[in-house]
This record gives structure tokens, C-alpha cells and sequence, in this order.
């Protein structure tokens, strides 16, 4: 769920401003493993695994489209090998296509990575967003690490569907929302449906923790009269949980736990490194502050999502390696996205700041590439010019970077993912969607295909069912 | 209301006639008034397709000829079109302009009164700042007229809408009441009580009442304030006169509707009140009975993009449901942009339509069916169908000069004219683009830039 919505109605325009970050939830890779040192108490590290297992492709050669391969890079005429749910080589017209390919004829379409999205809510504010369906904010308490996204994702979302034929979204980051400062774990899926959730996890991915600055937690506490109700209370209220923490981290490991506290292991696994901070944080100056809070506890922040003040501080999170997850021109709908400006995106380049277009929503999710396009119009009109590629880049291997999942996908390089969406124009182009999507090289969308089109439970028998969405 | 954000924003907006960089520096003035466009792709606005190296002559601020080999007389100043694109001013019929400057800063916001004491006899126009940020956020898009639409919050009436254009120094012109805008859906069930039974039935008892007030008062039909309601009457007085307009179809209804059966009720409406003037707002499962909809003539405010069930209202949402109901017959026009107060995503939006006509199976809108869409449909929703939206002869000249096709998203508005003259794309966000253009400090803190 978004923080705007079409034909508006009061209602849901406030429930739509709570609905805003999350955090992800890491898996480690292979099997649960059991802790049990002497005097402290026993727990899983990785109680609810990921069972994803990529589904049957055949050896595709995709030839002669233009190839963005998500680091900047962009081929004429290239090749693309999928083989065995891996990419297994990409060139330009010289590479050989070896025998047993299914060639695909990419003449005047585009190639790029499966796009992901850092910054998700479906599942967690599913479709229909009727009440029963609103399980994105625990909102009880200002500070809820214990919480996980994995476990309020409802794997039949009519969403995720749309995100994948019309957006090309092999990847998302389910985050909780914002109305917490510190909102729970994230969960990084890969994009297909499944009967569980562990089927749609990303294997391998770190888990996320999703922080909130600003306004959302200040609103909603301070509504019922409780702290925080201003931002000094928010950092109070943060810098406390991150002092129990430290100490609770120490005792870990140093085999002096007697009791395990859910929000504290999260919070520790933080502290270790294992778990990246995803942080909603519109304004620059509360950004500065959130990283000297993390210098003062020693945790770093992956990325600042909903950072529509970054352009002014791009020296600072170019300094910091902290990415911007932005939209590309939101505006103006809440106090603190009043200094919003379209130029976010490319002064931050400017700046050699790493950037990243996220959407925040279930109807966004499926433009990122009409985002960043847009993004990059507008730092032209000011004289910053930047390739399509990097521009890609925006919406493959930065948000691949800030999950921690950049070796396995984000870049068409030998060895990655096969997740693959072939354009038919230029992603970059209001024009252009995509007509076939691989996940780890199994087509899963063909837009000449009506069977290579997912329709959720949900909708089965219902009207529209199956439809050209 | 808007006190802080308002004299923060007047005062940004206020002292910046200097443009800091290349891309807010015109090369020289534009002309007002009486003038020409030249060597110019010329997109009418009325459906057609888009004609390169055309021209656009402008008299007294006012469209004299659009198109291919049109006579520009030798005295007129010309504008050099050559790369550009010109099409009408883009009109937006339902949005909350002028009402709201920051959505969620509920005392900038007017848009919405949950405990208001009136529903029906609202009048937007009273309260429509021309000054409110959005305003020149959108105008800098290339948004020349809106209708200005309350929010209903407190029945199943939101009250009368207004049209504006977004003239920076105030409008020329607000027309106030021109239309009334109404919830039988699911919000207006809620509203109701609960149940669309008694959205309905409460309708149908309101536009009662508002006939029997006007045959109370014979040959006045606007106001009717000195006459009181029967004691049994629902409405009061301000509120059943301000329907009088409605029932006699002097004022349009819009209606607010998402699934197909609701449509259908709608139209049933319109046979059972033949006066009635309806419009159908939403209508997210339109292209189900998009034959209906189009045999009854009724126009369509619909969002471009919807495709997901969002709710059981709109289970059947598809990106093809403006091309099929335009295929059909209907007139639809886009709105609901995200919110309601951001038209300047129009073009995006219409846009992925004329995309989707090139994906297998869906059905999208051409390109010129596209930009009408976002022009002289919504336009013609409005009333404006013989004054704006349209670049033909005799129409005011609101217009905008593109630095490329119009509805790709890397486009953007280079010049804009509101009855022909020309418009400040200044505003708060121009202002902070200036200032951070290069973000480090030099000299002295930003705050002296």
C-alpha cells in the first residue's frame, strides 16, 4: 500500500500515510543450525528457511536486442545465455550460440536484469486492501524488532502478478510499514507465487530491519499520548533500544544470555553486521543525525528509503556509502516531502551518490522503469546527463547492493541468476512494457503466451479472471 | 489554515523572476496575446493525430487556426517551434487544486469537512487558493484547467465542484457550482449508514426533496432559501436547494462507482430522473458494460492505470478498461493520478495507454485518442467542450510547448500559455532545484542563495 492512492477518500488517504517502511528479514543459506552453548538458551538461527527452488527452464539465447546488463554497461546487437537457471554468458553479435538454445529473436527490444524493488509492501497490504488484509504496521509500540514481515505475507496477493508482467519484478524487499521507529524485519522474495511464503524466499538473502524517522511514529504515538510524539522523543526512544542492545550482544557472545528476547536478537544480529538497517528517513537533516546514531552504536545503515531531501546532503551519503531509495518525483503530500524536488535522482548521481528508484506501492511497483526514466529526464533538463544504463542501474544492481544480494542478481553477468526481462522498446520509454520475464531462467511471463501468465488464488472465478491486467 | 507552508511558499514564490540556471532561463520573454507557434508539431487535442511542421496562430488570446499550412500574417511575433510539440493546455476534471496545500497538514487542507453541518450545498469555489503550491506544481506541468472536486466526508454529498484555470496571478475565471459530486459505492455506503440500500435511498429521498423545493418556488430554481423544508425533510434547506440545479439538469451529477453493477444502477438512475446530467467517476469495472454506458451517453472520469482488485468494488480492474470503453463508444476522460491532486502525472498516465496498445490482448487508446483524454474529453466534462481543450479555431489559447512528444515520460513543458499568455514555471520545487543544483555551501550558508 502506498502513500497516495487514486479518487482518494479520507480514510484511506490516512491509512495510507502510515504505510510506509519495512525492513528485510536474511535467511542464511542451507539448513537450520542449532546453538547451544553451555548456560544460554537454545534457538534456531534460521527458523523458517526458504524452500524456494527454481522452476524448469530450457537453454534460451536471447539475440540482437540492445543489453542493459544492470552495471551500466549496454551491448548493440547482444547475446544473452540462460542455461540451468544461470546466466552463462552475455556478448555482443560475436558470441556463439551454442546448440540445444531456444533462440529468441530480440531484434529492436531490450534486454535488462529482472528489476527489483527495495521498497515493497504487497503481501503485507495485499489486495483487497480491506482490514483483513492490513498486516504491515504492528503498531502497538513504537519499537517492534521482534516482528517479522515474512510472517504477515499473504503469498496470493493479486499484486505480485502485476508487478512481474507489467513491471518485470523478479525481486522485492516485503518491508513492515512506519508507523514504528523500529518496525520489524524485512523479507526479500523472489517474485512468483507459491504456496508458502518460505517458497517465495530469496535464498541466501541477509534479513533486513526497517527503521522510521519523522513523522509516521511521532504521529502515531504521540496520538495516544505516549512517546515518541516528537522527533527528539524519536531518537530518545532509538538510542535506548540500541543501548539494551549492546548489552544484550555482549552477553551473547559471551555465553551469558539466560533468557532470548526476540527484539533483541534482531536487534544484536544488526550490531554483528547480518541484518541491514532500512531506513525511511525523508529529511536530510534527521538522515545527518541517523548516521551519527549509528557511528554512536556501531551499525551501518544500507539505505535511506523515502529520501526525497537527499539531493541536498548527496556529499554526506556518497561519504557514508549509504544508499537513496526514492521516487522519483512524489511530492508534497506530507510536511516532510515538501522540499521534494524530480531532480532527486540525478543530483545525487552528480554527487557519486548510489541511488535507487523504489515505488512503495502496489500500482508503482510496476513502472520503476517509467520512474527512473522520469528521474533521469529531469536531471537532463538541468545538465546532468546519465546513460540509460546507469540509469538501469537504478532499478537492478544498486537495489541488489543495499539487500546484500548483488552476487546472486541485479547484473546479467555468468554465473547470476537467470532473472531476465526482455522489453519490447526501450525500458525508458512510457511506451514499453515487458513481453517475456525469466526467474532464474524459467520463463514465467510471455505476453504472446496466456499461460505464461500467473493468476493468484484469489481471483480464481471472480470477474476478470485471467485478464490482460 | 496554511499559514506557515502558505507565507513560506508566497515568499519563495515572490522574488523569483531570475532564473538561476540554463533550464529556467527562456531565451528571451515569450509574447502574449497575439502571436504565432511555427515549424511545430501540432497535436489539436480533439482526437486527431499529431501533424509535424505545423503552426498555431494566436489573436487577442485566442486560437485563430491550428494545423498543417496555416497563414501566419507577417506582423505577428513567432515563436520558433522547430523540435517542439504544441497541444491545448491539459485539463483535469476532478482534482483537489487550490483547496489543499499539503495533503496530510489537515489545516492547509480543505478538501474535506467530516463534521461540516452541510454536504450538498458545499461550495468549493469559496475557498480555492490560487497560491497553494500545488497549483503551480501542476501549472509547471502543463495543467491549464481543473475542475476543483470536495471530498465527501460526512454523506453521501461532497458538495459542488468549481473549474479553474491555473492563471498564476489568480485565476481569470473560476466558474463556482458547476457541478455536484456524489458517493454510491463503497464509500458511499459507509457514509449512507452502512449499506449501499441506504446510500440509495437516501439519494433518491434527497433528489425528492430538492424537487419538491423547487416546485415550491415556482420559476426560481437556485435557491429557494426563503421557503423552509417540510418537518420531515432530511435535508436541509441549503442542501436540498443546492440539488435544485441537479434535478432540473442545469448542474451535472458526477456519481462515484467502481463495479459493474453499480454502473448499471447509475444508469437506471438516469432513466428513472431523465433530467438528471450524469457523469460516472471511477467506474473501475466499466469495461464491463461499456455498451450500456455508451448507449446511455453517459462520460466517464476514469483512472488510467488501475488494474489491481483493490477492493470488491473493483475486482474486474484492467489497464485496457479505458480502451474498451472507448472502443465501445464512451467518452472517457483520465483522472485519479495517484491523488487527486497530482494531475501532472496526466501524461505519464495517458502515455501507458497508447504503450498498451501494443501488448497482445490488451486494448489501449492511439495516440491522439490518448492525449484527448487528457484535453478535450475532460474538457467537454467540465462544460468547457466549445472553450478549452482543444487548439481549435475561436478556443481560448491555453496552450503548451513541449520539448518533445507530449506523453513520453522524458518530455517536459517548456512554455505554457493560459489565454495566451505566457506562464511562470516557477515554484517551490523550481526554487530548491536552483539552490541545489550545486549543494555544497561557498561563501555562506545556503539559506543567502
Amino acid at each position: 500500500m502506498s502513500e497516495m492512492t487514486p479518487f482518494k477518500s479520507v480514510g484511506r488517504a490516512m491509512l495510507h500515510l502510515v504505510a510506509g517502511l519495512a525492513v528485510i528479514a536474511a535467511s542464511s543459506p542451507g539448513s537450520a543450525e542449532t546453538k547451544s552453548a553451555p548456560g544460554t538458551p537454545v534457538w534456531q538461527e534460521n527458523p523458517f528457511p526458504s524452500t524456494y527452488t527454481p522452476y524448469p527452464g530450457e537453454p534460451t539465447a536471447i539475440v540482437g536486442a540492445t543489453v542493459f546488463d544492470g552495471t551500466g554497461g549496454e551491448i548493440p546487437s547482444g547475446i544473452v545465455l540462460l542455461r540451468d537457471s544461470k546466466v552463462v554468458a552475455i556478448g555482443d553479435a560475436r558470441l556463439a550460440v551454442p546448440d540445444g538454445y531456444r533462440r529468441i529473436d530480440g531484434t529492436g527490444k531490450f534486454v535488462t536484469p529482472g528489476v527489483i524493488d527495495i521498497h515493497s509492501h504487497l503481501g503485507v497490504y495485499a489486495s483487497p486492501g480491506v482490514p483483513a488484509h492490513s498486516d504491515g504496521n504492528e503498531a502497538t509500540s513504537p519499537t517492534t524488532p521482534q516482528v517479522w514481515a515474512e510472517h504477515s505475507v499473504w503469498p496470493q496477493d493479486p499484486g505480485f502478478s502485476r508487478a512481474l508482467t507489467n513491471g518485470g519484478v523478479t525481486t522485492m524487499q516485503i518491508l513492515p510499514g512506519s508507523a514504528n521507529l523500529i518496525g520489524g524485519r524485512s523479507v526479500v522474495l523472489k517474485n512468483i507465487y507459491a504456496r508458502t511464503v518460505q517458497a517465495m524466499k530469496f535464498p541466501g538473502a541477509p534479513y533486513g530491519m526497517k527503521m522510521a524517522c519523522g513523522e509516521n511514529p511521532k504521529r502515531v504515538y504521540g496520538g495516544r499520548n505516549q512517546m515518541p510524539s516528537t522527533r527528539m522523543g524519536n531518537f530518545a526512544v532509538d538510542r535506548q533500544a540500541w543501548i539494551k542492545a549492546a548489552e544484550y550482544r555482549k552477553k551473547r557472545a559471551d555465553g551469558k544470555l539466560t533468557e532470548r528476547d526476540l527484539a533483541m536478537d534482531t536487534m544484536a544480529d544488526v550490531l554483528d553486521g547480518k541484518i541491514l538497517v532500512q531506513n525511511h528517513c525523508y529529511r536530510a537533516d534527521e538522515m545527518a543525525q541517523v548516521i551519527d546514531m549509528a557511528k554512536e552504536f556501531g551499525y551501518k545503515v544500507s539505505a535511506f528509503h523515502h529520501a526525497v531531501e537527499a539531493y541536498k546532503i548527496g556529499d554526506l551519503l556518497r561519504d557514508n556509502g549509504i544508499c537513496a531509495a526514492i521516487w522519483a518525483d512524489w511530492w508534497g503530500f506530507k510536511m516532510e516531502a515538501f522540499d521534494a524536488i524530480p531532480e532527486n535522482a540525478a543530483l545525487l548521481a552528480d554527487a557519486g551518490a548510489c541511488v535507487i528508484i523504489h515505488s512503495d506501492d502496489a500500482n508503482g511497483i510496476q513502472r520503476l522503469n517509467q520512474e527512473a526514466a522520469k528521474a533521469r529526464a529531469a536531471g537532463r533538463r538541468i545538465g546532468i546527463d546519465i546513460s540509460d544504463g546507469q540509469v538501469i542501474r537504478w532499478i537492478t544492481l544498486n537495489p541488489a547492493k543495499a539487500l546484500g544480494i548483488d552476487k546472486q542478481t541485479g547484473s546479467l553477468a555468468a554465473g547470476k541468476m537467470g532473472d531476465v526481462v526482455l522489453w519490447n522498446g526501450n525500458p525508458l520509454s512510457v511506451y514499453s512494457r515487458p513481453e517475456k520475464v525469466w526467474v532464474d531462467g524459467a520463463l514465467l511471463f510471455d505476453a504472446t503466451d496466456p499461460k505464461r501468465r500467473p493468476v493468484s488464488d484469489f481471483e480464481l472465478g471472480l470477474p476478470g479472471e485471467g485478464d490482460v491486467k | 489554515m496554511k499559514r506557515t507552508a502558505l507565507a513560506l511558499a508566497a515568499l519563495l514564490l515572490a522574488g523569483t523572476a531570475i532564473p538561476a540556471t540554463a533550464a529556467d532561463a527562456p531565451s528571451k520573454a515569450p509574447p502574449s496575446g497575439d502571436f504565432a507557434v511555427t515549424n511545430v508539431t501540432v497535436a489539436i487535442g480533439d482526437g486527431s493525430a499529431p501533424i509535424r511542421g505545423g503552426a498555431v496562430v494566436v489573436r487577442g488570446g485566442r486560437i485563430v487556426a491550428a494545423g498543417k499550412d496555416v497563414a501566419v500574417p507577417a506582423e505577428l511575433p513567432v515563436i520558433d517551434g522547430t523540435g517542439k510539440w504544441v497541444t491545448p493546455g491539459l485539463v483535469s476534471a476532478m482534482t483537489d487544486l487550490g483547496l489543499v496545500d499539503v495533503g496530510a497538514v489537515e489545516e492547509s487542507n480543505d478538501s474535506y469537512a467530516g463534521t461540516a453541518r452541510f454536504s450538498a450545498g458545499l461550495d468549493v469555489s469559496l475557498a480555492i487558493d490560487n497560491d497553494a503550491p500545488p497549483v503551480a506544481v501542476s501549472r509547471a506541468s502543463g495543467i491549464t484547467r481543473a475542475g476543483v472536486a470536495p471530498i465527501a466526508a460526512n454523506a453521501i454529498f461532497a458538495g459542488q465542484g468549481a473549474v479553474i484555470d491555473l492563471a498564476q496571478n489568480g485565476p481569470d475565471a473560476v466558474q463556482p457550482r458547476a457541478f455536484q459530486l456524489v458517493e454510491l459505492g463503497e464509500r458511499g455506503a459507509d457514509l449512507a449508514g452502512g449499506s449501499r440500500v441506504a446510500a440509495q435511498a437516501l439519494l433518491r429521498n434527497a433528489l425528492r426533496e430538492a424537487r419538491e423545493l423547487a416546485q415550491r418556488k415556482p420559476g426560481k430554481d437556485t435557491e429557494g432559501l426563503t421557503l423552509g423544508q417540510p418537518s420531515d425533510a432530511l435535508l436541509s434547506r441549503a442542501d436540498a436547494a443546492a440539488l435544485i440545479p441537479v434535478v432540473t439538469g442545469k448542474q451535472p451529477l458526477f456519481v462515484h462507482v467502481e463495479r459493474a453493477a453499480d454502473i448499471r444502477g447509475v444508469l437506471a438512475l438516469g432513466r428513472e430522473f431523465p433530467a438528471l446530467r450524469l457523469v460516472i467517476v471511477g467506474a473501475g469495472e466499466g469495461w464491463r458494460v461499456a455498451n450500456e454506458i455508451a448507449a446511455a451517453k453517459v462520460p466517464v472520469l476514469a483512472s488510467a492505470l488501475a488494474d489491481l482488485p483493490g477492493s470488491f468494488e473493483t475486482l474486474a480492474a484492467t489497464q485496457s478498461n479505458v480502451g474498451r470503453m472507448t472502443a465501445a463508444g464512451v467518452k472517457v476522460a483520465l483522472g485519479g493520478f495517484y491523488d487527486n491532486d497530482q494531475p501532472r502525472y496526466a501524461p505519464q498516465f495517458a502515455g501507458n495507454l497508447v504503450g498498451l496498445s501494443r501488448v497482445p490482448g490488451a486494448t489501449g487508446l492511439s495516440w491522439g485518442q490518448a492525449l484527448a483524454a487528457i484535453t478535450s474529453i475532460p474538457a467537454e466534462i467540465l462544460g468547457g467542450g466549445s472553450t478549452f481543450g482543444s487548439l481549435k479555431p475561436g478556443f481560448v489559447a491555453d496552450m503548451v510547448l513541449w520539448d518533445g512528444d507530449p506523453l513520453e515520460i522524458s518530455t517536459g513543458a517548456v512554455t505554457i500559455f493560459i489565454d495566451g499568455k505566457p506562464q511562470s514555471l516557477v515554484n517551490h520545487q523550481s526554487r530548491l532545484r536552483q539552490r541545489y543544483r550545486y549543494p555544497k555551501e561557498s561563501g555562506l550558508p545556503k539559506a543567502y542563495e
